[in-house]
This record gives structure tokens, sequence and C-alpha cells, in this order.
């Protein structure tokens, strides 16, 4: 990490000269004041001595050995203390220049966070005006839904009244027109008692002379005989009715019998012609018993079946013979079907398998043959170079035209291949690029995450005030994000920006150098004046690394207060 | 199709001959008056009986001549030939007045007058000895007896859609009571009017009933606002009760087949539902889509074409001439499908919407049926019943008035109200333009018992039409 060992440089050396400018300050400002001149030739011991003083302050070698040596400086001494002072002051200065630099960017940097702050606060105000709006919107909303629950409410009532209310009037109907029908009945009733009452002369029949019944007979008196006649006479059409049904349905059911035992003497004529062929591998599947089974169910079958055929049991006897029967060819089926694909593999496996030595041989032979007809084209190819070589000109640039298109030909194939290679390479590029814009986006998401996963940790965390709470995470999170997009920003703090930005990334996984800052930053906060930079950052790696968030904040005002003052001193 | 007015045959006088692509030949009698469509073949086949106002015209079917001539006193509203074809009943309701004419004896008379009491109906029982009255708002049912001139009464019929219904045989009579608000069914037994059953059926508002053609079974079902259909045997069991959905208009028509082997019952859902005899349980429904793109069924749709006339003078050609306006020619055309079939929506507020299956007519082998939907009413519906599938569907230009098949063969005539009859059968379709001066409308149709002939009845005009058997039969 080249960035913390910078920063160890410059906080030794800016410890080493901490206390000095103070003192040398109030000394130089006294000699000044005395005599103008800082060294004349009277006060030469007093410089000398308070020089070297000063030097061994500085952790230098004095510039002369001991004072009892007079007043002659030692030349060598004095150049060497020069030069290290000389050095001193160079690195005081390139110290300075970099603190600068990194004031400047440091105020940059407040600026920008400033800025943003002051458009999230916007932003802030904006949202939350967005936010008693939809919550006025929300309000009114409930509002309406309340008096549509009412109106539903209502109409449900209204509903359930009108059903009431044609309910009642259905009953109503109902009742008034039986009391109308009877009353109408009663109406008619007494028309006919008033039209036979009246012994209408009008209604008569007025025949010529009476005619005979159609069949000839006489008419018959009503007797307890007669009705038992009709009543014979209506069953007795009852009964030949079901008769001829019964009949019909006797034909049909006959039919069907003949169709099953046709189906029956089928499906045994097909089980009885297999088994001959499946005996064989009875013996190896154990079904021996089946087979002598079904045999004598066959011959129970075929001597029964004339009795069968109108007694219940036997019909049961033969749906469950058929049954069986019918189970039987089923899983005959199946056994064929399992057995023509097991035969179809082993046909595969045993024509494999006989002749794999033919086979073998066949190749061989073949092998033999191919080589030899290489073997052949080559000596033809080099009879051929052969030739070509001592024979006349226009056989050999007839010759090399048949390279040079054989080669042409050749060559073309490639570039085909090539171009291929081209647009599959080209296809893989766009992919590469649309990967790596995933990539990024999702960077971004996550740094979006982590970044309200951060806030969200610190307002667990943070006991601070409800009304402070919400504004310096807002900023603080701004700030994670804008460092990153605006890292292009500016060319010249950029690089302090990337550090900036990658360091909260990297330092809470492992980064020991951060722990050991924040140990020093606990260890000596009056560290705060001399050391911004580091206090900025620990700021955020405190913030919400440690808990004691108040001493953070507390010093983070006064980090603002000092850069701005550093800032101004730099300025001037 | 072209159809070739021949000259008058000498042999059957004024008739008209037809020939139409299918080779047969059609020949149409003159036109002769009737009136109230009143027109009937006695049932021997020999006889065509015509009421013209107060008169009744008998003539011999085959030569078509006047055998008697009738005078009723006022107006015929109702005319039936008895069983035996020996009588013929005039019915004259709004005088209350029946009178019965004798073929045989002309001299013969009867008149029965029901007086004030009304009438609203009359008809003969099967036996034709037999006169059944029913009054004014079916106060009771009278039967007279030309026997022996007595009467009785039946109290409390039914003023329903069908209350009376006769067993094929004429053995059994079945009718529709309503007592103490409640539906009863009395079976009575014709020879004597015994009444060998009386019980009460599971109906709210009972609408009809029609035995099986075995006269065995007894189907009974309520008024369109439930769907019931009820199936009683003779001795008043109930066999099973039949109900497709609730709560919608139910049973608009119901049929038996020849065979008494199916119920086709046609409801408002423009279905139809065949029960079977034995189970009596649903067999399968024949659906009415307004679609049709069954592959297996045969779309004829009647193409007219108007002969030789230029389109610009059409209009005023047809106002000035009559006659010609009904002379357009049409022909069939087979439909490729899917075929989309006009639809009227009824109105929902009217009472008994022209929706649903009104008329079911069974072929006489019981192998065809035919279905017409209310709000479909160019089309007419052919189910084949062994294959339980559409078969046809004519498509006419013009609202289908009435239907009926053949009694002998697999035909069935249609009449739309125009000077066109058409024919089906299963091999194929054909409009006949009857050929008569005056623009004769077929407004309604009658097969004669053999299937030779067929009755076309106009407004007030009647023609028959003779089918040639010797070219069918080949």
């Amino acid at each position: 990490m080249p960035e913390s060992s910078t920063v160890k440089d410059v906080l030794s050396s800016s410890v080493e000269c901490r206390t000095s400018p103070l003192r040398r300050f109030s000394l130089s400002a006294l000699h000044r004041n005395s005599l103008g001149v800082f060294c004349s030739e009277d006060n030469v011991q007093e410089c000398l001595s308070h020089i070297s003083q000063e030097v061994s302050s500085f952790g230098l070698r004095p510039a002369w050995t001991e004072p009892g040596s007079g007043s002659e400086l030692n030349i060598v001494a004095a150049l060497n203390c020069m030069y290290d002072l000389i050095q001193l002051h160079r690195r005081g200065l390139r110290t300075l220049e970099n603190m600068e630099v990194e004031q400047l960017k440091s105020n940059s940097n407040v600026d920008f966070l400033q800025l943003s702050t002051t458009r999230l606060k916007e932003q802030l105000e904006i949202s939350k005006r967005e936010n008693t709006g939809l919550l006025e919107r929300e309000r009114q909303l409930q509002l309406k839904v309340k008096s549509l629950q009412n109106c539903l409410k209502n109409e449900k009532e209204e509903v359930q009244k009108l059903q009431n209310v044609i309910a009642s009037r259905a009953s109503q109907y109902n009742h008034e027109m039986k009391r109308k029908e009877r009353e109408f009945n009663k109406l008619k009733e007494r028309l006919n008692q008033l039209l036979v009452d009246k012994k209408e002369k009008k209604q008569a029949i007025d025949v010529l002379n009476n005619i005979g019944r159609a069949d000839g007979k006489r008419s018959l008196w009503k007797t307890e005989k007669m009705e038992a006649k009709h009543e014979g006479e209506m069953y007795k059409t009852l009964l030949s009715d079901y008769d001829t049904r019964q009949r019909e349905l006797q034909l049909e059911n006959a039919e069907l019998r003949k169709v099953l035992q046709q189906m029956k003497k089928d499906m045994v004529s097909i089980l009885s012609s297999r088994k001959p062929a499946a005996k064989g591998d009875k013996h190896e599947h154990g079904g021996t018993q089946a087979a002598s089974e079904e045999e004598d169910d066959e011959a129970f079958d075929s001597s029964k079946e004339s009795v069968e055929l109108y007694c219940v049991h036997a019909r049961e006897k033969l749906t469950n013979s058929i049954r069986l029967q019918w189970r039987r060819l089923k899983s005959h089926v199946e056994r064929l079907d399992s057995q023509v694909s097991s035969a179809q593999t082993g046909e595969s496996k045993s024509t494999d398998a006989v002749p794999r030595e033919t086979h073998e041989e066949e190749m061989d032979r073949l092998k033999l043959e191919i080589q030899q007809c290489k073997d052949f084209i080559q000596a033809q190819q080099q009879l051929l170079q052969q030739l070509s070589s001592p024979c006349d000109e226009e056989t050999a640039s007839l010759l090399s035209d048949c390279y040079m298109l054989q080669e042409k030909e050749r060559l073309g194939d490639e570039w085909k291949t090539l171009e291929e290679q081209r647009k599959i390479f080209e296809r893989e590029r766009r992919n590469f690029t649309e990967a790596a814009i995933r990539l990024s986006h999702e960077r971004k998401a996550f740094e979006e995450d982590r970044a309200t996963w951060l806030k969200h940790q610190f307002l667990n965390l943070s006991p601070f005030s409800d009304s402070k709470k919400p504004s310096l995470s807002k900023s603080k999170s701004a700030f994670l994000i804008s460092a990153e997009t605006d890292s292009s920003a500016a060319v010249a703090p950029e690089k302090f920006i990337k550090h900036r930005s990658e360091s909260p990334r990297c330092v809470p996984l492992t980064s020991p150098s951060t722990a050991d800052l924040y140990r020093t930053l606990c260890l000596i906060p009056e560290d705060s004046s001399t050391k911004p930079k580091r206090k900025t950052e620990h700021v955020e790696e405190s913030s919400v690394f440690c808990g004691n968030a108040p001493v953070r904040h507390k010093r983070w005002d006064g980090i603002q207060d000092r850069t701005l003052s550093q800032e101004k001193n730099s300025s001037i | 199709m072209t159809n070739h007015t021949a000259p008058v045959s000498p042999v059957s006088h004024h008739r008209h001959i037809t020939r139409n692509s299918c080779d047969c030949k059609m020949n149409f009698s003159e036109v002769f008056k009737q009136t109230n469509q009143l027109c009937k073949v006695s049932p021997d086949g020999k006889y065509l009986a015509t009421c013209v106002q107060y008169r009744l015209v008998v003539r011999d079917v085959s030569t078509l001549q006047i055998l008697q001539l009738y005078t009723c006193l006022d107006q015929v509203s109702h005319m039936e030939w008895s069983s035996d074809s020996l009588f013929i009943l005039c019915a004259m309701y709004n005088r209350g007045l029946v009178q019965v004419w004798s073929l045989e004896q002309p001299d013969w008379h009867c008149k029965i007058d029901e007086g004030s009491i009304g009438l609203v109906s009359s008809r003969w029982s099967p036996d034709g000895r037999h006169i059944l009255n029913t009054t004014e708002f079916h106060l009771r049912v009278t039967v007279w007896s030309l026997c022996t001139k007595a009467v009785s009464y039946i109290k409390y019929p039914k003023a329903c859609q069908k209350g009376i219904d006769f067993s094929r045989d004429g053995r059994y009579m079945a009718l529709a009571e309503r007592r103490d608000c409640k539906d009863y069914v009395c079976v009575f037994v014709c020879d004597d009017w015994h009444l060998l059953r009386h019980f009460e059926t599971e109906t709210q508002d009972l609408a009809g009933l029609e035995w099986s053609p075995n006269g065995c079974v007894l189907a009974v079902w309520d008024s369109c606002l439930e769907y019931k259909v009820l199936l009683y045997s003779l001795d008043g069991r109930l066999l099973s009760t039949y109900s497709a959905y609730e709560w919608s208009l139910g049973v608009k028509s119901v049929s038996w087949s020849p065979s008494s082997q199916f119920l086709a019952i046609g409801s408002y859902d423009e279905k139809v539902r065949i029960l079977n005899h034995i189970t009596w349980k649903k067999i399968t429904q024949f659906e009415h889509p307004a679609i049709i793109d069954n592959t297996k069924a045969t779309v004829y749709k009647e193409a007219e074409k108007r002969p030789g006339v230029g389109s610009d003078e059409m209009p005023l050609h047809n106002i000035t001439m009559g006659a010609t306006l009904f002379n357009t020619q049409s022909k069939y055309e087979i439909c490729p499908l899917p075929v989309q079939i006009p639809v009227v929506k009824p109105d929902p507020d009217r009472a008994s919407p022209k929706i649903g299956i009104s008329v079911l007519a069974f072929s006489s082998d019981s192998r065809y049926l035919a279905t017409k939907n209310d709000n479909m009413a160019t089309a007419v519906w052919v189910w084949d019943m062994q294959k339980m599938s559409l078969e046809a569907v004519l498509e006419q230009t013009s609202a289908v008035r009435c239907f009926q098949w053949d009694p002998l063969r697999p035909r069935l005539a249609l009449c739309a109200g125009n000077t066109k009859l058409y024919l089906w059968s299963p091999g194929g379709c054909v409009s006949v333009q009857v050929p008569t001066e005056g623009g004769f409308q077929v407004q309604s149709l009658n097969w004669h018992c053999s299937g030779d002939s067929l009755i076309l009845l106009g407004k007030e005009q009647l023609c028959l039409c003779y089918m040639d058997t010797d070219q069918e039969d080949k």
C-alpha cells in the first residue's frame, strides 16, 4: 500500500517538527526585536549555542564538536548541518506542497459535499412534499373507499331488500293465483250447475238414426267384470310391451354374446398359437404352472360354452374368463412389445458380437488397402514432380496454374473459415462487452445496496436524535456514491479520490492500516488538528464500524472547521 | 334447376307436369278453393274433404272429382275425418255447433248443439263413434255417442298446450286435469270411457302429455317455466323424471320417435335432447349453433335467381307484374363450411320469445329427425339418429312455415310461404316451383298417407302435387 507509507512518512516528519516552530518563532522574534539581525560579531557565541541547541533539537549532529573549541566553526560539520537543514527544509517544503494539494483537494471535496448536501436537501424537501402530497391523496382515496364501501353496503342491503320483496311477491303471487284458480273453479262449478239446472233444450244431439259401433258389437254395461277386464287388458298390453322389449334385449344380448364369444375364440387361438412358441422360454421363466392353468381354463370354457348362455352364474364366468383372457392377451402383447424392443437391441448386439472378428479383419484389410493407396498416390505425385521439373514451360505453367488454382481454392476456403472465425470472435466480443456492462450495472446495484445497508446499520447503531440522523446518513451515502461517480471530474485529485473511494471498500474487510489508524485516532484525539486527511477517513470508517458515534461526530465538525481554516491559511 | 311446364296431360285433367333436376317427375293439380286451411284426406287415403265457407266438398283423391257436397249451418272452423273414413265432423265453434256427415249415407245427418255453454274444441274419439267436445272455459269435456245418443261429461279438463292424447291404437285416452290447484292425469279406456287410472303428477303447471307410439308410456311435461319431463307407465307408475337445467325457460316441444325408442325434447336453450326408452336418460343432445362447422353435415342454401330481367327495371317490373314477382327460380347450392345461419335476436321483454326448438319431427323410419329453431327461422335441421349427428341443414331464403315427413319414405317436404315446394331426402335437395297462376303461396302442406302426393295449402287455395312413383322407385 503506497498510500499508507506516504501517510506514515508525512506523519513522522510532522511529529518530529511538531513542537519546534513555536519556540523558534518566539526566539527569533526576540532576537530580531533586540538587534535587528540574528547574528552579529557580538553574539556569535550565543548564536552558535542557540543554533547548536536548535540543531540538536532537530535531532541533528551539532555543527561543532564542543563549545570549548572556540568560535571556529567546524566547516565540515556546519556544512553537513546546513545540508541536513536544507534537506529538512526541502522535505518540509515538499510536505507542505503535498499538504496544500491535499488541502485543495479536500476543500474541493468539501465544496462538492456541501453542494451535494444542498442538492440532497432539496431532494429531500421535494420528496417530503411529494410524500405529503401522496399522503393527502391516500387519505382522499381512503375516504373514497370508505364512501364506496358504504355505498356497497347500502347496495347490498338494497339487494337483500329487493330479494325479500321479490320472494314475498312471489309467494303473494302464488297465493293469489291459487286463490284465483279456486275462485275460477268455483265459478266454473257454478256455471256448470246453472247450465245443468237450466235444462237447456238447446244442448242436444240430433241424429237421424243411431249408427252401429265400428266393430259391429253392442256396447256393454259397465260392470265389475268390465273393470277387471280393462285392468287385465292394460296389463296385457304392458306385458306384451315388456315382452317385446325383453325379446329385443335378448336379441341384442345374444348378438353381443356372439361377438364376445368370437373375441374369446380369437383370443384363445392367439394365445394357444403363442404357447408352443413360448414354451421354450417358459421353462426358463419358471412359468409352467401358469401354462397349465391356462390350459385348464380353456378346457373348462370350451366345454361349458353351450351351457353358460343363459345362466347368471355362467355369465359371470364368461365375463370373468374373458376378462382373464383379455388380461393375458394384454400381458402377452406387452411381453411381445418388450421382446421386440429387446430383440432390436439384441439384434444390434448379436450382429455386432458374432462377426466382430470378421469386422476387424475387414477393417485391417481396408486400412492396409488405404495405406497402399496412399503410398501409390505419393509415388505418383513424386513422379509427377519429377516430370514437371524437366518438362517444357507450357506444361510447367499449366501445372503451376493448376497448383495456383488449387492454392486459390484452398486460400478461399481458409479465407472463409477465417471469416467465420472472425464473426464468431465479433460475437464473442459483443457478448463480453455486454457481460461487462451487465457486470458494471450489477456492481452499481451492489454499491447502492451496500450503501443502503450501511445506512441502515448506521441508523440502527446511532443513538442520535431523529432530526440529525437522516441528513448525516444521507450526506455520507451521497459521498460514497458521488466519490465514485465524480472520479473523472478533476484529473489532479483523481488519484486521491480513488484512494478515498476505494479505501472504504477494502478497509472493512481486512486492511490493518485502517485498524491502526482507528487505534491511533482513539488514543490521540488531539491529533485531529494536524491530520485532517486521516480524520476524514476515520469519519467514514468509524461512523460505520465503531459504535462511539458522538466522539466521531464532534470530531467531524471540528475537522470541518479545521480544514476550512487551513484552507484559509494555505490561500494566504 | 329448370322447371318445364309441360302441356296439360290428357289423363289427369288440369294438371301441370314439372320435371326437376333429380329427374323425378312431379305433377301439379289445378287449384281449388278452401277456407281456414280445412282440407283433409281420409285416413284410408281415398277421399279429400275441403271446406269452402259453409260447404263441405268431398272429392276422389285420384280423379279430384266431387263425390259429395254438404252444406253446413255456418262457416266451418274445424273439420275432421272419422278413423274409419265414413264420417266427417264439421265444427262451428262460434255457434257451438257440430255437424257430422256420412259418406255412405248422404241423407244421414247429425247435429250436436253445445248450447250456451260454448265450444272451443271438437274431435273424434278413435273409434269414430264418439265426439269429444271441449266447452268454453274448459268447463268440461262432453262425450257424445253416435251409437246411443248418450252423453257423458268429464270435468276439470286442463286448458293447456296438449291436454288430451289418444294412444296410437285408440284404446286409451290420457287427459290432463286440474283440481285443487294440482295437476292430475286421467287415463280412460276409450271403449266405454271407463276411468282406468287417475294419478297426480309432479308438475307445477302441466303443459302437455303424449303417448308413446306403442301406447305404454305417457310423457308429461311441465310449462316452460320449469324444465321437467315425466314419464309414466300406462298403469300410472312414474318411470322416470328428466330435467336438463333449472331457472331458465324449459321445454318447448316434445316428440316421440315412431319406434318409441327415443323421446326428443326441444327447449328454449336451442337444444334438442334425446332420451332413450330403457333408462330414460339422455343419450345425446343436438345443438343448433349459428355457425356450422361440422364437417359431416351438408348445408344446402337456397339461392334465388330472377329470370331474364335486367336489374335496373326490376322494382318497377315487380310492382306492376305481381304474378311474375313470385316466379323467381331458386335452387339449392351446397355451401362450403363453415356456414353462418342468420339469427334473429328475440325481444327479451316479450312473453314466449321466438327462440328455441319449436318443431320436432321424426321420419317414419325413425332414422331422421327434423327440427326448427325459432330464432333461425329460415333453417331446417335434419339429424341422423343412427350416427347421432347433424346430417343436413336447409337454409331457405324466407322463413320456414311448415315441414312434414313422407309417411313411408325418409323424405321431408317443406314450405316457406312462397310459391315453391322444397323436398329433402338423403340423396339431395330440390326446390320446385308450383306452376299455378295467381301466385299460389304455400302456407302449409300435408302428405297423402301413401306418400305419393302432397296437399299444398295456400291462403284460400289448395293444390295437389303428385310424385311420380315409378321414377321414385327407380
